[in-house]
């Protein structure tokens, strides 16, 4: 478990090592994990000095007595489950959506120059602009219910996975196309068969990116007179100068953001063990 | 079934210009591939011969001439003309097994039946322990052998191998040419094998074709018989040793330098 926290051990052949290696308890700790601790240490450091008030830098241990009481208790007549429940919702359907359409379209991008001509420019033209500039406008297109949210993170996961699927399937191995061909494969069986498993690379690295930017969308998307979501609570105790719900909730969508990314990394090893090899 | 008089694979004064260059890749080259037959197209590199290979498995398409296999018109490729590459091409998300059985989920074939096939070519390639194995843990003669079994799963007439063993070292591509020649003569099938390896081409060929390039053409064509005289039960050894295949491999490879020689200051 260890070895999954860091950051840093994609650049090893680490997975080949695992075996012959001492037990885990041997191990010596990650830096990330090294880091992380000093960090909190700092932390815990500088509070209790006393030197700067709980308003603006709360202790470590008042946070986590907070984490406590808003998990049992909850804020904002919701516990903090059900805030990230909120969430976790709202990037799911959002990410769903998007892979459901970003890929067909990353694909139809990446074999047909017509369709590259028609959507490539639409997909360039919106995807540098900040979610909350066109916010306003998705609300006053969509109103302020759970569609404007879900669909600003849309927006933000479709890009990414869309470019990322052209890029892949535009640099499918042509002799494996070949090879299918050899064999009498049609148009489809070419995607299905060849051009989407060699893409799958891509596809990934598209969907870990654009649940970055999707996550961080989220708490502007929960600006949108959201009642629940993560978002929604640090953005309403900052209002309220509740300081430690605001590091609580900073600290819980960091970690979920980190988690996201080590669950992608993880899949993309599994799915992908090829890589770098074949 | 078999229309003997058709039964041939005809390649009738096929000319290629890839667009934007000044040499032809092909000149009114032509070839006849008969039942049974290995024809081995041998050259310097720039001769056209992967040009030749891909015209015949349909991946491009000639500028002027024709191409026909049995009487029918090759026009895109087809199943019926099996293609080993010299990189292998395999696909990495499969096992051996499923890449052998490839071709046959792509015609259709329900699992049982293109996987009893598949085991079946394995194990005619000597690989039968590897089925369930990632085609990355595989050697280089290894990930070749499933290749060619690949190919050979399909059941085409033909057979076409681009420098299939280029990348091996002389050991294995010793081995894989003696499988290769096994395979032959258990399944009859006609090859058309592109390479640049004299004495691989000598051994190999029952018709070996010479080509030059700028334009790439034919410049000779000798019938030879060490591959079947392996086939027949020759060992590898006592053949290369033979002084007449060794003369045979001095006069191709004296060949091979002759039509080099005027092009070596254009290039
Ligand atoms: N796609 C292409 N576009 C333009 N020119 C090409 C293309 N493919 C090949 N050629 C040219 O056609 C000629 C023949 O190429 P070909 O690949 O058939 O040679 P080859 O005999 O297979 O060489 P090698 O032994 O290096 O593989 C060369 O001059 C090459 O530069
Ligand atoms: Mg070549």
């Amino acid at each position: 478990m260890s070895a999954e926290l860091t950051l840093g051990e994609h650049d090893f052949a680490a997975p080949e090592r695992v075996q012959d290696e001492a037990p885990q308890s041997r191990r010596p700790l990650p830096i990330g994990v090294l880091t992380i601790l000093g960090v909190l240490a700092l932390w815990w450091g500088i509070t209790a000095t006393g030197l700067i008030q709980p308003l603006f830098l709360p202790s470590p241990q008042a946070v986590l007595a907070k984490l406590w009481l808003v998990s049992t208790k909850g804020y904002m007549d919701a516990t903090l489950w059900q805030h990230l429940g909120a969430s976790g919702l709202r990037i799911v359907t959002a990410l769903l959506a998007a892979v459901l359409l970003a890929v067909p379209v990353g694909v139809a991008i990446g074999l047909s120059r017509v369709a590259r001509g028609v959507l490539d420019p639409l997909i360039e033209l919106y995807r540098p602009i900040p979610p909350l500039a066109y916010l306003p406008l998705v609300v006053i297109w969509f109103g302020i219910g759970e569609l404007s949210k879900v669909l600003l993170i849309y927006l933000a996961i479709f890009a990414p996975i869309a470019i990322a699927t052209a890029t892949g399937v535009r640099n499918v191995d042509q002799t494996r196309i070949r090879a299918a061909l050899s064999f009498g494969a049609t148009r489809w069986q070419l995607i299905r068969h060849v051009i989407l498993p060699s893409a799958l690379p891509d596809i990934l690295t598209g969907i870990r990116i654009g649940l970055g930017t999707g996550w961080s969308t989220l708490v502007a998307a929960e600006l949108v007179a959201a009642t629940r979501g993560l978002g929604f609570m640090v953005q309403s105790a900052a209002q309220f100068l509740v300081t430690d719900v605001v590091v609580l909730g900073i600290l819980v969508i960091a970690l979920i953001a980190f988690a996201l990314e080590l669950g992608l990394r993880a899949l993309q090893r599994r799915l992908i063990p090829w890589q770098g090899r074949a | 079934m078999t229309a003997a008089h058709a039964a041939q694979l005809i390649v009738d004064r096929v000319s290629v210009r890839y667009p934007g260059t000044a040499h032809a890749a092909l000149h009114d080259v032509s070839l006849t591939i008969q039942p049974e037959s290995l024809v081995v197209a041998l050259g310097p590199s720039g001769c056209g011969k992967t040009t030749l290979l891909n015209l015949v498995a349909g991946f491009i398409k000639p500028t002027s001439g024709h191409i026909t296999l049995d009487g029918q018109p090759v026009d895109g490729p087809g199943a019926e003309r099996g293609v080993v590459f010299q990189d292998d091409a395999l696909l990495p998300w499969l096992n051996v097994l499923d890449n052998v059985a490839f071709g046959l989920q792509l015609r259709g074939l329900d699992r049982r039946e293109r996987e009893v096939r598949a085991r079946q070519v394995l194990q005619q390639v000597d690989l039968q322990g590897y089925a369930g194995r990632r085609v990355w843990e595989l050697s280089g003669g290894m990930r070749q052998r499933v290749g060619l079994a690949r190919a050979l799963a399909a059941d085409p007439r033909v057979l076409l191998m681009d420098e299939p063993f280029g990348a091996l070292d002389a050991f294995i591509r010793e081995q894989m040419q003696e499988l290769l020649l096994r395979i032959w003569r258990e399944t009859g099938k006609r090859i058309l094998l592109i390479t640049h390896d004299i004495e691989e081409a000598v051994f190999l060929a029952t018709d070996l074709v010479l080509m030059s390039p700028g334009p790439g053409r034919i410049v000779e064509r000798l019938s030879l018989d060490f591959g079947q005289r392996y086939a027949a039960g020759e060992s590898a050894r006592s053949i290369k040793s033979d002084p007449q295949f060794i003369a045979t491999r001095e006069h191709v490879l004296a060949r091979v330098f002759a039509h080099r020689q005027p092009h070596t200051s254009g290039a």
